[in-house]
């Protein structure tokens, strides 16, 4: 156990040890699906 | 707890959407008056007739000012009424000119029922003992259905009328 | 932590009990919706005068209520089970529980079939259905008290037996979800009892109709949130070992449900947006709670992507997206749930749009929000649940899930992604263009909007034949993991954390700070508006019956 936690405190705050470039482009292309979304129903509204 | 640094990027710049979302709806709806319909006004559903906005003779459109008109109408299962002609029949088309401005005033007599002029922005929920009120400005000329899209009942469907917006 | 228990016969034969009632709920749920289709096409007329809205109101009671609460409660039962376990005690409660919302259900439903209770699921007064229509909800949700109390013992058991550890990342969120379940439904407990029990009975002459609504509401929201929850767990616990990786984060899981709990419920307002008797202010205020509950899907949708990406990397796949491309598509317990999680992309950023304050007038009430819920609910949260029932039943049976099997699920997840997309992208655009939901077919005053209207509901009912037909292959392949497939074991995939991973902080398992948390909430959301509309409360309503042609 104690030695678990050593490692983890030497590894895990590094965020070079994960490499998770496909998920951050992945969910901002999904927050831009939500911004054009909601701008496009926005402007709807405005038009009625 | 630890969070990776993508997934900080991603918090921020999902909290500063939603953030500017409401600050937009925010802005119109307490700066430029387009709150929901919520007036808070009530009324005795089984006597309807006794507010002045009600009585039989003032139901239907009336024009109220230059290019500014009111709208009175009772709904019941499964009708809006929205008074009678010349001729006594009852009113099912309401014609207003383009770009002029319409307070819709809309009550029921016994359940729950909606309110929308379809492909418009005026939508509410007409429910007994309350005035719905929305006043909006006719952007669009064209022929829109009147619908109750709040079930009200097995003839529900049958619950319509027709506003026409026409080009002067 | 990572022992995990095996189930006893009697224990299995129970979470199956659970399991027979959700996919009976869903022969007989989508019938009703292939009905309803048919009929608001203008091609069908409904056989032997059935009205189309006893059928609508099974189609919602049986598939909304019935189908989603037996099967939450089983599958979180057998959770339970298997990571903090089941005393003979504890059995004896949840069969109570079982029976009594069984019951309930029969009751509520015999009473919608024979006409006595065309209300639809919300139930809005001054519409009065039979009197048993309403105890039978009310011995559903009852039943499922019992179901919540007995989980709730179950995990005090464990932790009474292991001090010092934290508990086991899907009991504690089966906890979360169960504690949110019982703050939201005493809302609607009180307005059933207090309300249109006595008025229904001719006991009380009148009703608060805009009381009873907001106390629907207050469960109403967290409602499709219990239904959310399970899939959650399966997404954050469970889909990690079926791709062959580990835990993310225990720690950011636990968040993120904390954070549900504490936002799903002072929300309910965000179905009142149009409603007269409201302050606009307060329903901002809501408005605002609301887009607070986005903030945890946002996580779960990180901590996904992760997941796969982390998985994919670690078994060798190196380019940007090559982790994607190795995903198990093949394996149905996988595929499923994907296509849910797919589904809540547009189902999660619809669902922003209708909580935006006055932008929800355009689409209040119109068919937009039949397609919103049918793509959160009906395929987000069923796919899921699906691509639980894959392992679970026969892992219950003492079976397995043979290729062919399999082979067969990824059949039934496609067909119901081509009928879903076809069904709901018409509903969304019908409703878009003004089209209501909840009518029976009708031409209204005709012209052009009316029949651009028609053309997308038959497109719903070319959707909803495709979906019938998955339902009937869902049927067939749950008859087969109960009754014919070969004996085998059948893995309870349950993933596990890192070696290396952080300690949660033990402040994650402070029930008192939470709950106290979310109760101030809703204290906060709810108790000026609620004076104000007993305050201001108009004279109430009489019943109406003859509108529901009683």
């Amino acid at each position: 156990m104690a030695k678990d936690k050593l490692r983890h405190q030497t590894t895990k705050n590094d965020d070079t040890s994960i490499d998770l470039k496909g998920t951050f482009i992945s969910v901002m292309l999904l927050g831009i699906f939500i911004l054009v979304l909601w701008f496009g129903i926005y402007a709807l509204f405005l038009s009625r | 707890m630890h969070l990776h640094k993508y997934e900080k990027i991603w918090l921020v710049f999902g909290l500063g959407s939603l953030a500017l979302f409401l600050l937009i709806i925010g802005f119109a709806a307490f700066w430029k008056g387009t709150h929901p319909q919520s007036h808070i006004e009530t009324i005795d559903p089984q006597n309807v007739e006794a507010h002045e906005s009600f009585k039989p003779e003032n139901l239907g459109l009336r024009e109220v000012a230059d290019g500014k008109y009111i709208v009175n109408i009772v709904a019941s299962a499964f009708n809006y009424d929205i008074g009678s002609d010349d001729a006594g029949k009852p009113v099912k088309t309401i014609r207003v000119p383009k770009g002029s401005t319409v307070l819709f005033q809309v009550t029921t007599k016994d359940v729950v029922h909606g309110f929308q002029v379809a492909g418009t922005n005026v939508n509410m929920m007409v429910e007994p003992g309350h005035i719905s009120r929305l006043e909006t400005v006719m952007k669009n000329a064209g022929e829109f259905t009147v619908v109750c899209n709040e079930y009200c009942g097995i003839g529900h469907h049958q619950m319509f009328a027709t506003v026409e917006v026409y080009d002067e | 932590m990572n022992k995990h228990l095996n189930f006893t016969k009697k224990e299995s034969r129970l979470y199956m009990s659970f399991m027979y009632v959700t996919f009976a709920s869903l022969l007989i749920g989508g019938l009703m919706g292939l009905l309803q289709t048919f009929a608001r096409s203008g091609k069908f007329q409904l056989p032997f005068g059935i009205n189309y809205y006893t059928i609508l109101t099974v189609h919602g009671v049986i598939l909304g209520l019935v189908l989603t609460t037996f099967f939450i409660i089983g599958f979180q039962f057998a959770l339970l089970g298997k990571t903090v376990g089941l005393s003979d005690k504890q059995r004896k409660w949840a069969w109570i529980s079982f029976w009594t919302m069984l019951i309930g259900t029969v009751i509520a439903a015999v009473t919608i079939l024979v006409g006595q209770a065309n209300v639809l699921y919300t139930f809005y007064a001054p519409l009065r259905a039979h009197v048993a229509f309403y105890i039978g909800l009310a011995l559903v949700i009852v039943g499922s008290w019992i179901a919540v109390f007995t989980n709730f013992r179950q995990l005090y058991v464990w932790k009474k037996a292991h001090p010092g550890e934290k508990s086991p990342l899907l009991a504690f969120m089966v906890t979360i979800n169960m504690a949110m379940w019982f703050i939201a439904s005493l809302g609607v407990a009180a307005s059933v009892l207090i309300q249109f029990i006595p008025w229904s009975l001719g006991y009380a002459e009148t009703i608060n109709v805009l009381l009873s609504r907001t106390l629907f509401w207050y469960f109403g929201h967290p409602l499709v949130y219990f239904w959310l929850l399970p899939a959650y767990m399966a997404w954050y616990a469970i889909i990690p070992k079926i791709i062959g990786g580990k835990l993310f984060s225990d720690s950011l899981a636990r968040l993120s449900f904390i954070l549900l709990l504490m936002f799903s419920i002072p929300v309910g307002f965000h179905h009142q947006l149009t409603e007269p008797g409201i302050d606009p202010t307060w329903k901002f205020i809501q408005v605002v709670l609301t887009f607070m509950v986005v903030i945890p899907t946002l996580m779960t949708a990180f901590s996904i992507f992760a997941t796969f990406e982390t998985t994919g990397r670690r078994k060798g796949y190196k380019s940007l997206f090559g982790w994607f491309r190795h995903l198990p598509w093949k394996d149905v317990r996988f595929l499923a749930p994907f296509i849910g999680m797919v589904a809540f992309i547009p189902g999660g950023a619809g669902g922003i749009v209708n909580a935006s304050h006055q932008v929800n007038t355009l689409i209040h009430n119109t068919i937009w929000v039949t397609g919103h819920f049918h793509l959160t609910v009906a395929t987000t949260v069923i796919l899921t649940y699906f691509g639980v029932a894959y392992w679970l039943v026969p892992h219950l049976t003492g079976r397995r899930l043979t290729p062919k099997l399999n082979k067969l699920g990824i059949i039934q997840t496609i067909i119901w992604t081509l009928g879903m997309t076809i069904m709901s992208t018409s509903m969304h655009i019908q409703g878009l263009l003004g089209g209501p939901r909840r009518s029976n077919f009708s031409n209204y005053a005709g012209g052009a909007q009316v029949d651009t209207w028609i053309n997308y509901q038959i497109a719903q009912a070319v959707g909803g034949t495709i979906l019938f037909v998955a339902i009937i292959l869902m049927t067939y392949i749950f008859i087969q993991l109960a009754f014919f497939a070969p004996r085998g074991v059948q893995e309870f995939p349950i993933a596990e954390e890192e070696i290396d991973a952080e300690p949660t902080p033990k402040i994650l398992e402070n029930w008192y700070l939470w709950i106290g948390i979310t109760i101030a909430l809703i204290l906060f959301a709810y108790t000026i508006p609620v004076i104000d509309i007993l305050k201001h409360s108009p004279p109430g309503s009489i019943p109406f019956d003859w509108p529901i042609g009683r």
